[in-house]
């Protein structure tokens, strides 16, 4: 196998101004701010060099990364927000330049980092397929080849000659990711756009995915999406702040992603105390089966939440409840020592409770836990939404699938089969 | 896997340029797709569609005859005033149109410019298409002014593409720049239509240049629109008018180098465009 890309020292600084809140500068305030400045030199020379400096920061949004790909890999790069997963696709496919480092990359590339980039809407479907083709690179030919697949796969065989103002966002969503998706490079970047569309469609774009790496071909892959990483990818790339954390395969990486993921969102010191009764709940947490602290947990895998108390003497009798509400606020669920009739105590100095979930049903996202901790009937802790609980999308059904926005806001397993009365 | 070798990129700080000719050459479809974007969207959103190409430089020939030929009594060199004006009409609304819809264009695909690579030369040139295609549609009615007026050109006529492309290359040279200028400071769009609302009063274009006093004759054509439009004049009405060749000359070299200027200050900028639009 050959290396395809090769990535050395990779650096991207960018400048931050502090005092502009537009991204383009006014020919208008650079001659403004440079009077000014003029202005002010007269009058005090000292003061004008004071204040020109906090004006810009350098910003490293990548920084010595290093890393080789070898044709036919599928890598899966995943990061917090800003962890500088764009930036790196964005100089590979060469939209911007690195400040420093090198690449060299063998192959046609191509990157889908939008889809329906240049999309006209007063073009009618036809027109669009051809032109954004060849603004991801395709030639005339090529598209004139792939033509009739791309309208299938978008089934948008009857709005072909409307303008695509008046199509659907979804059929303007598969038209665009139809293009994309017949693109033949050797090289793919892809960043998060099959978190776009109906899961039906979604569905379509992963096994379209898949295919694309079944033929050889190289791709990276950036994306939140965790069951999908997992599903497509071989391996992964953790980056944060800017540098590479790991690179291994793609299971480890994420298991390591999730748990460097937020150390500080979740775990909180020293939540409630009630000195009353000399007992402090300290610290509420997310760990794994190993006893690891998560950051978030994951739909499909089991999580325990630990809560952690230090108290003066003992208690028993404990009833504990953990409710759980999602962003809209609804009551999703309730995790209650009444309900599985647990019998928990609590003993000076330090105590741990752990509810374990086995296989988080949850769909992804932020959830809100209130706690309520009682010993014998009296009231040690209410505490009405004290902390929060990320939960990343996980492979719950072991297809990689998740439901889309209609799912509803729990996964239930389940299974499917056919009955048929017998033919004679 | 073909030779993937035969691709191979490298991406460095500052480097490129190599590599640069050789992906326009490869994304050359992509200039024409987008001109033809441009053409289409042109003619589909507006009422009037291609009227609109013919009305704005009829009307403007009528004032200006009016105007100057009439009212200012200027003389015509023995030639229809209304085909004075048209013959310099023309280059004009050209230059102008090309001029703006260029140093527009990076602003108006910014989306696609921090989406996807491509050489970004293809924007600014290609958007100069459309303008071509109002000047050939603007073209068709100076053959009909000539056939009213009874006017026959001579063998000059042939000059014109030559002329044209001065334009053109006049006009995507500054083009060029503005654009580039205009992704950093967006003042530079309300900078182009002033541009060329001046220029149109100190070209020749309601008049004809011989009206410029001899002495001041060769500062006027520092204008490089100057040699285009008397270019003009002299390819579409002969004989009649008279030529002032170091103008010309004057307006080849000025063009050449606002071209190569433009181009260098296009390319050394681009490379951060996506960062800053």
């Amino acid at each position: 196998m050959s290396i395809v890309i090769k990535a050395e020292n990779l650096g991207k600084k960018y400048i931050l101004r502090h005092q502009k809140r537009e991204r383009y500068v006014a020919l208008r305030d650079v001659m403004a701010d440079t009077a000014r400045r003029w202005g002010k030199t007269i009058i005090n020379p000292f003061a004008a060099a004071r204040e020109m400096r906090p004006a810009k920061e350098e910003f490293w949004a990548l920084k010595d990364v290093s890393f080789e790909v070898e044709q036919g890999d599928r890598i899966g790069i995943i990061g917090r927000n800003g962890a500088g997963k764009s930036t790196l696709l964005k100089i590979l496919s060469r939209i911007t330049e690195p400040t420093e480092g090198i690449v060299r990359l063998k192959g046609r590339v191509a990157s889908l980092l939008e889809v329906g980039t240049g999309f006209h809407p007063e073009l009618t479907g036809r027109e669009n397929i051809y032109l954004n083709g060849a603004i991801l690179g395709m030639t005339k030919s090529e598209i004139k080849k792939k033509f009739d697949e791309i309208v299938e796969f978008a089934e948008v065989e009857k709005f072909l000659d409307t303008p695509v103002k008046r199509y659907s966002s979804g059929m303007y969503v598969r038209l665009a990711f139809a293009v994309a998706a017949h693109l033949e490079p050797e090289i793919l970047l892809v960043d998060e756009v099959l978190a776009v569309g109906d899961a039906q469609f979604q569905k379509k774009c992963l096994g379209k995915m898949e295919e694309v790496g079944r033929e050889g071909r190289t791709v990276l892959f950036v994306s939140h999406n965790m069951a999908a990483i997992r599903n497509l990818c071989t391996s992964a790339v953790l980056l944060a702040q800017g540098q590479v954390k790991n690179f291994d395969n793609a299971n480890i990486v994420i298991n390591e992603y999730l748990k460097t993921l937020s150390q500080r969102n979740f775990k909180t010191s020293c939540l409630a105390r009630n000195d009353e009764a000399g007992v402090s709940l300290s610290t509420v947490e997310l760990i794994n089966e190993n006893g690891e602290v998560l950051s978030a947990a994951q739909s499909g895998l089991p999580v325990s939440i630990r809560l952690i108390f230090d108290s003066v003497k003992n208690f028993d009798k404990l009833l504990i409840s953990i409710g759980l509400n999602n962003q809209e606020d609804i009551r999703v669920s309730v995790f209650h020592t009444g309900l599985t009739e647990s019998e928990l105590k609590i003993k000076s100095p330090c105590s741990e409770v752990l509810c374990n979930i086995p296989k988080v049903p949850l769909i992804p996202g932020n959830y809100r836990l209130s706690i309520k901790v009682m010993s014998r009937g009296k009231l040690l802790f209410w505490l009405p939404q004290i902390c929060e609980m990320a939960v990343e999308g996980g492979d719950f059904y072991n297809t990689g699938r998740l439901p889309g926005e209609w799912g509803g806001i729990c996964m239930i397993e389940h299974s499917w089969e056919d009955r048929y009365e017998k033919e004679d | 896997m073909g030779e993937p070798g035969k691709y191979e990129i490298i991406i460095e700080p500052g480097k490129g340029a190599k590599q640069y000719w050789r992906d326009l050459w490869q994304y050359r479809e992509l200039f024409y797709f987008l001109a033809w974007r441009d053409i289409l969207v042109r003619y589909k959103q507006t009422v009037i569609g291609v009227a609109w190409s013919v009305i704005r430089p009829l009307l403007t020939m009528i004032v200006f005859t009016i105007v100057f030929g009439k009212l200012a009594k200027l003389p015509s060199d023995g030639v229809p005033y209304p085909i004075l004006v048209y013959a310099a009409m023309l280059p004009w609304q050209f230059f102008a149109n090309s001029l703006s819809e260029s140093s527009n264009s990076l602003i108006a695909n910014a989306n696609m410019l921090a989406k996807v690579y491509f050489p970004r030369l293809i924007v600014p040139s290609s958007s100069v298409i459309v303008s071509l295609v109002d000047f050939f549609i603007s073209f068709a009615i100076l053959v009909i002014l000539m056939v009213w007026y009874r006017f026959v050109p001579d063998w000059r006529i042939i000059t014109i593409p030559l002329f044209l492309l001065l334009a053109l290359f006049a006009a995507l040279g500054f083009g060029l720049w503005l654009s580039a200028l205009n992704v950093k400071y967006r003042d530079f769009r309300y900078i182009v239509p002033f541009i060329v609302q001046f220029g149109l009063y100190i070209s020749p274009v309601g008049f004809s240049s011989t009206v410029v006093p001899e002495q001041w004759r060769f500062l006027y054509s520092l204008n490089p629109m100057v040699g285009v439009i008397d270019g003009f004049r002299w390819a579409i009405l002969g004989s009649s008018a008279q030529f002032y060749w170091p103008g010309l000359i004057l307006s080849f070299i000025l063009t050449f180098i606002i071209f190569v200027f433009g181009l260098r200050y296009f390319r050394n900028t681009e490379r951060t465009f996506a960062d800053i639009i």
